[in-house]
Formats: C-alpha cells, sequence, structure tokens
C-alpha cells in the first residue's frame, strides 16, 4: 500500500480491514484459521446469546432494563416481518431475527475502536447474501414448483417482448444477492475508511485538528446510524424477497 | 341487485377474512400503513447500489458466455444492456415500492385505491 511507506504500521486507513490470522490452522491444504474477524464473529454472537439469556431469564410482567432490551429487538424484527410478509411470515422470523441480530452487533461491535468490522469483508457480506438467495430460491420452488418460473415472466407483457423481458428479468433476479451484498460491504468499508482519513487528519493539522476532530466525532453519530440501517436494510430486503417467493406475482 | 354473490371458494373467504383483518389492524394503529414513510433513509440507501448489481451480473454473464462460446464481445455488449435496463427496473420497483420485486406486481396493499388508478393509466 501506497501510504504505507511513510507512515506506520496503522496509519494507512486500509489497515484496519486487514485479516490476521490468530490460530493458525490448516487442513488438507486449506487455510481455515481463526481470524481476528472469526474471533469478532464469536463474539457477536456471544453477545447475542447473552443478551438474549440475560433478557429472558425472569420473564417478569413489567420487564427490567434487560428484558425490555431484548423485547424491542423482538418486537422490531417481528413487526417488520408483519408489515412486510404478513402472518405466513412467521415461520420464518428465526432466520431473519439471527441475520438482523448478528449484522446488527457486528456492524455496533466494529464501531468499537480498535476492534474488526467483519461486515466490511464482502466474503462475509456475500456469503449470507448467498444463504439469503439460496433459500429463497429453493422456498420458491418448494412451495409453487415449476410455477415458480412464471415468476420471470411479467404479467401484462405482450409475448413479443418476452425474448426481451425474460432474460431482463432473470439478470434482475440475479442481481439481487450482488446488491445485498455490496450494499452492506460498501457500507462499512466506506464508512470506515472515511473515519480512519478524516482521523489521520487530527495530528497532520496540530491546533486546526480540532476541525476534523469534530468532524470525526458527527461522522461516528453518523456511522452509528448507518450500521444500523445497514442491518434494517438487509432484514428488509430478506422478508421481501421472502414474500415474493411465497406469492410470487 | 342487492343480493351478495356468495363467496367462489373458500379462497375467497381467506382472501377477504385476511383483508378485513388487515384493515382492522391498520384502523386500530396496530400496522404501520406503509413501510416507506418511515424508513426514507433505508430506501435511499437501496437506490445506488441496484444499478451496478446488475451492471455486474450483466456483463459478468456476458462475459461468461463470450468465453464459453468465443464470440468474444458481442454477449458482453448485448448483455450490457439487459443489464441496466434490468438495473433501471430495479430503480424503479424501489421506487415504486414494489421491493425487491421482479415483475410489475400492482402495489397490493389494503386500502390503497391508488393501484388500480394506475393500472388504467398504464
Amino acid at each position: 500500500m501506497a501510504t504505507d511507506t511513510h507512515g506506520g504500521e496503522q496509519h494507512s486507513p486500509l489497515a484496519q480491514f486487514e485479516i490476521k490470522e490468530l490460530v493458525p490452522i490448516e487442513i488438507a491444504g486449506n487455510n481455515i484459521s481463526f481470524s481476528n474477524s472469526a474471533l469478532m464473529m464469536v463474539i457477536t454472537i456471544a453477545l447475542i446469546i447473552l443478551l438474549m439469556m440475560v433478557g429472558t431469564r425472569k420473564r417478569a410482567m413489567i420487564p427490567g432494563r434487560w428484558q425490555s432490551l431484548a423485547e424491542l429487538c423482538y418486537e422490531f424484527v417481528a413487526n417488520l416481518i408483519r408489515d412486510t410478509v404478513g402472518n405466513e411470515g412467521r415461520k420464518y422470523f428465526p432466520f431473519i431475527f439471527s441475520l438482523f441480530m448478528f449484522i446488527l452487533i457486528g456492524n455496533m461491535l466494529g464501531m468499537v475502536p480498535y476492534s474488526f468490522t467483519f461486515t466490511s469483508h464482502i466474503a462475509v457480506t456475500f456469503a449470507m447474501a448467498m444463504v439469503v438467495f439460496v433459500g429463497v430460491t429453493i422456498l420458491g420452488f418448494a412451495k409453487h414448483g415449476i410455477k415458480f418460473f412464471t415468476f420471470f415472466v411479467p404479467p401484462g407483457v405482450p409475448v413479443w417482448m418476452w425474448p426481451l423481458m425474460i432474460p431482463i428479468e432473470i439478470i434482475s433476479y440475479l442481481s439481487r444477492p450482488v446488491s445485498l451484498a455490496m450494499r452492506l460491504f460498501a457500507n462499512m468499508l466506506a464508512g470506515h475508511t472515511l473515519l480512519k482519513v478524516f482521523a489521520g487528519f487530527v495530528p497532520m493539522l496540530g491546533a486546526a485538528g480540532v476541525l476534523p476532530l469534530a468532524f470525526v466525532g458527527a461522522l461516528t453519530g453518523l456511522e452509528l446510524l448507518i450500521a444500523f440501517l445497514q442491518a434494517y436494510v438487509f432484514a428488509i430486503l430478506t422478508c421481501l424477497y421472502i414474500n415474493d417467493a411465497l406469492h410470487l406475482h | 341487485m342487492t343480493e351478495r354473490k356468495p363467496p367462489k371458494s373458500p379462497d375467497d373467504l381467506d382472501k377477504r377474512l385476511s383483508r378485513f383483518r388487515n384493515e382492522r389492524d391498520i384502523a386500530t394503529g396496530r400496522v404501520r400503513k406503509s413501510e416507506s414513510t418511515n424508513n426514507g433513509l433505508g430506501f435511499a440507501m437501496r437506490i445506488g447500489v441496484e444499478l451496478v448489481a446488475a451492471l455486474v451480473i450483466g456483463v459478468g454473464f456476458g462475459l461468461f458466455l463470450d468465453d464459453w462460446l468465443g464470440t468474444k464481445p458481442w454477449f458482453m455488449l448485448a448483455f450490457f444492456l439487459l443489464g441496466a435496463a434490468a438495473g433501471m427496473f430495479n430503480i424503479y420497483r424501489v421506487v415504486r415500492n414494489q421491493g425487491g420485486a421482479v415483475g410489475y406486481r400492482q402495489n397490493d396493499s389494503p386500502g390503497s385505491e391508488m393501484s388500480e388508478t394506475d393500472r388504467d393509466g398504464e
């Protein structure tokens, strides 16, 4: 990296995305080392489990702080599914909830200084997007069988337009996992890089560094919003895709 | 003239029941009527990427076909245009609040008479 030559080890704005192998493991020539990314995922899952365990331990009529938090998360996702899919969507609650909480807590943990944002890696986001995509496609086939292909024929389009419209619809369908993965990845990558770049200006400008410092403060707030928003968008799009698979047109 | 038509099938009854329940939920404020009203920013976040994603898939598929059939630039060019069209349609759908839907499904949320008039306009 060009910026690495004059700076120290941590001065490149992209150094924060570096994967470090913490416990090198190699099985049959495949590198499956336990990296800092994997560590953050484990911490994320542990935090979610902790929140839910502590939150549901008392099951009080009048919820305490932890229970309120857990109920807030539950109701948020439940309402999301209700609004987009309806009552048939209830079955898919565990999936959407896991996805939403995993991305949300992952994004939020990424905002902690010196931590690592695993959602800023396209390998992670694309894997999640592919799980959604393949799952929704299987769901569509299981629900509608061969009729699922009518999904690619837009209703109300004359037959002579079909050779043009069907490829467009198929591309549109295939672009779903790409857009899903790219949105989350690009937002997290861009946001964290921007934060780091502006933070780099602070020591460079000396006394005038107060200005970029204030800007970094404001940006941190924005990043927190985006961290939540991206988790929300990922969850709501998954809901919409499930809705499409259930109802086709 | 005043007599009601009997429901055609149990499906029809289910549909009417669920429509009734939905209307009641909206009336009692248990369901926010439109998801697009409260997440304008989330909505804006989605638009840009949709276009690029469709283009990437289109060009990628075109390049794959070219590589496979040995017709160097042609499939790539054709699928570039198709991908661009698909991206435009994606954006159109997001703006029309149809989510990531493929096709031209009408906005069938209960209580929106707009969808009926829209169809006539097309």
